[in-house]
């Protein structure tokens, strides 16, 4: 699957919300690949990519947080100067419109990866796939 | 078809009512009159004798009754009977100052069960039906007064009484209940709690229920009929009248018969006194024309509402109350304009993909009133991307200052965290006050 889940929570801007949501992630056992966090004055959006999505969301929800699953894409950056700008650049030739993104870094090998949110994920996922970018499915993502 | 409980009470004509409530009305004053010492004060200082309170037409001349001469006469002060005739007392909760304390005489109690009694049968409930009570028991009058009124009718009556919300779904499911009696906001919170229970309305069998103690909108009707799937009535009353069951909405659910046989019902002027003309809008005031313990004579609710005196499909001929816009109490003053906060729970449901939890908070700064509004943010309107978010509050901001004509601060808050008490939401907080007054 080049699909993956991401999970959005709404957080309000308040002392120690934020550690309590990820209390309630390790608590569950659920490990966290990857986060990032858009916030206003008011309130944020918590991004995450976690190994267990289904049971990182029924645990928030349980503890009676607001939760989204959201599709995304993970991609696979090579290892030299430009390998971003090259994703970049093949979005932009296929009108392929950035809603946000953020970095992911594999904790084994040094390894980065960004996750994007597209419009169209299938467009965005063939147009990579031509463009002979790699693009990181759900499976393995869980073991870097 | 539509039933009655007590026909020929309930669909009097106008002139046979006026004529009962002009005899009534003489004898309650002039028992009032004997009987208790402040209500006299007033008369003789008004130079007003009961001879000269001969038919309702008269009813003008009396001085008013304002819920403070309740709080001075504290506790037994206006009682009008001996306390050995009194078998009861109900308190309404003081959140300024003194309680108030309410007797009732046997016969008091009657008067209330047969008020009551009209509007569940109104409501369609028969002694087939099972009554389950959420409202409290204890010294509000909500508990004993619907209670009262199902017996008499011949329901079977579940005396559930407030609190634990799991306990008491697995009760409406378990026993069969069909009619359901509470606030309108426990009533939505009922239905939020079934949800997360995962038992739908297929489940129960609840078909009718009413709903009252607090002001409530259509929108909020229309979500409590669909996810519980009842005929959702509104019942209206005050402790200081009797409680529960001075006004109930019958087949029609446009407004309130009042029960005219027991309580004349003026609207006046809020500012002047002055009586206004059926149909304009007004502060609701009651005289209680058979209660013996606690007559009140014409006691100023507070509450805003229009009367309509109009041939109703129904076939009753008892007045009609037309929703209060909300009690004077409850509207704010926010920047020179009058805002209730219904009119923004009635936005935020039109708006349809909000929970109807939210909070005004109302503060001062700079000598200029500031208005925030919290509203939970639900599943249906959470969004991963922060400009839909704000999307979405742009577009309630909208909708509320077009509606109450003033701007507001709108802010999205996590699910659950505006208090609701199991019984009345908490709709206000007025910072305005905690600030004192000096700056109005
Ligand atoms: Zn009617």
């Amino acid at each position: 699957m080049i699909i993956i889940k991401q999970i959005s929570v709404f957080i309000e801007n308040k002392p120690g919300r934020l550690k309590a949501m990820t209390k309630i992630l390790k608590d569950n056992d659920i490990d966290i690949l990857a986060i990032s966090i858009a916030d206003t004055k008011d309130f944020g959006i918590l991004r995450l990519i976690v190994n267990d999505p289904e049971k990182a969301s029924k645990a928030l929800k349980d503890a009676e947080c607001t939760v989204k699953m959201t599709d995304v894409l993970a991609i696979q950056l090579e290892d030299r100067p430009g390998g971003l700008a090259k994703v970049m650049d093949t979005l932009f030739d296929n009108s392929i419109s950035v809603e946000y993104m953020y970095a992911f870094f594999s904790k084994q090998d040094g390894q980065a990866a960004v996750i994007l949110r597209v419009d169209d994920n299938d467009k965005a996922a063939d147009a990579m796939e031509n463009a002979g970018i790699k693009l990181i499915t759900s499976e393995s993502i869980k073991k870097m | 078809m539509e039933k009655y409980w007590n026909e020929s009470m309930e669909c009097a004509t106008h002139e046979e009512m006026r004529a009962l409530q002009s005899f009534r009305l003489s004898q309650t004053v002039r028992r009032v009159y004997q009987n208790v010492k402040p209500y006299r004060e007033k008369m003789d200082k008004m130079g007003i004798t009961p001879d000269d309170i001969k038919s309702i037409d008269d009813l003008k001349k009396l001085p008013f009754t304002m819920k403070q001469d309740l709080r001075d006469n504290y506790p037994y002060g206006l009682f009008a009977v001996p306390m050995e005739k009194v078998v009861r007392l109900h308190a309404s909760s003081g959140t300024t100052g003194k309680q108030i304390v309410v007797g009732y005489t046997e016969n008091d109690l009657d008067v209330w069960s047969e008020c009551c009694a009209r509007a569940l049968t109104a409501a369609g409930a028969t002694k087939h039906d099972f009554m389950h009570v959420s409202y409290g028991y204890g010294l509000f009058t909500g508990g004993f007064g619907v209670h009262n009124g199902a017996e008499k009718v011949g329901m079977t009556v579940i005396p559930v009484s407030t609190g634990n919300t799991n306990r008491q779904i697995n009760i409406i499911k378990d026993f069969g209940s069909t009619f359901l009696c509470c606030t309108p906001s426990y009533a939505l919170y009922l239905a939020e709690t079934m949800e997360e229970m995962g038992i739908t309305k297929d489940d129960i069998k609840l078909r009718g229920g009413l709903f009252g103690a607090e002001p409530w909108t259509e929108e909020m009707r229309q979500e409590i009929q669909n996810k519980l799937g009842l005929k959702a009535m509104d019942i209206y009353g005050l402790t200081e009248v009797i409680g529960p069951g001075v006004a109930f909405e019958c087949s029609e659910q446009n407004g309130m018969h009042i029960n005219e046989d027991h309580f004349i019902v003026e609207t006046i002027d809020p500012d002047t006194g002055e009586v206004l003309p059926e149909g304009t809008q007004g502060e609701i005031v009651f005289t209680c024309i058979t209660k013996e313990a606690f007559p009140v004579i014409r006691y100023r609710t507070r509450d805003i509402g229009i009367l309509k005196r109009e041939k109703c499909s129904c076939g009753r001929n008892l007045v009609k109350m037309m929703k209060p816009k909300g009690r004077s109490d409850d509207m704010l003053i926010i920047r020179g304009v009058n805002v209730f906060p219904s009119q923004v729970e009635s936005v935020l449901l039109q708006l349809g993909n909000t929970a109807p939890y939210y909070q005004l908070i109302v503060d001062r700064q700079n000598n200029s009133d500031t208005l925030e509004i919290q509203v939970e943010i639900s599943p249906e309107m959470f969004s991963d991307t922060v400009k839909s978010l704000e999307d979405q509050e742009k577009l309630i901001k909208s909708a509320i200052e077009s509606t109450l004509g003033i701007a507001a601060k709108i802010r999205l808050v996590e699910p659950k965290t505006i208090p609701r008490a199991e019984g009345k939401a908490v709709r206000v907080v007025d910072k305005r006050k905690l600030k004192g007054d000096e700056n109005k």
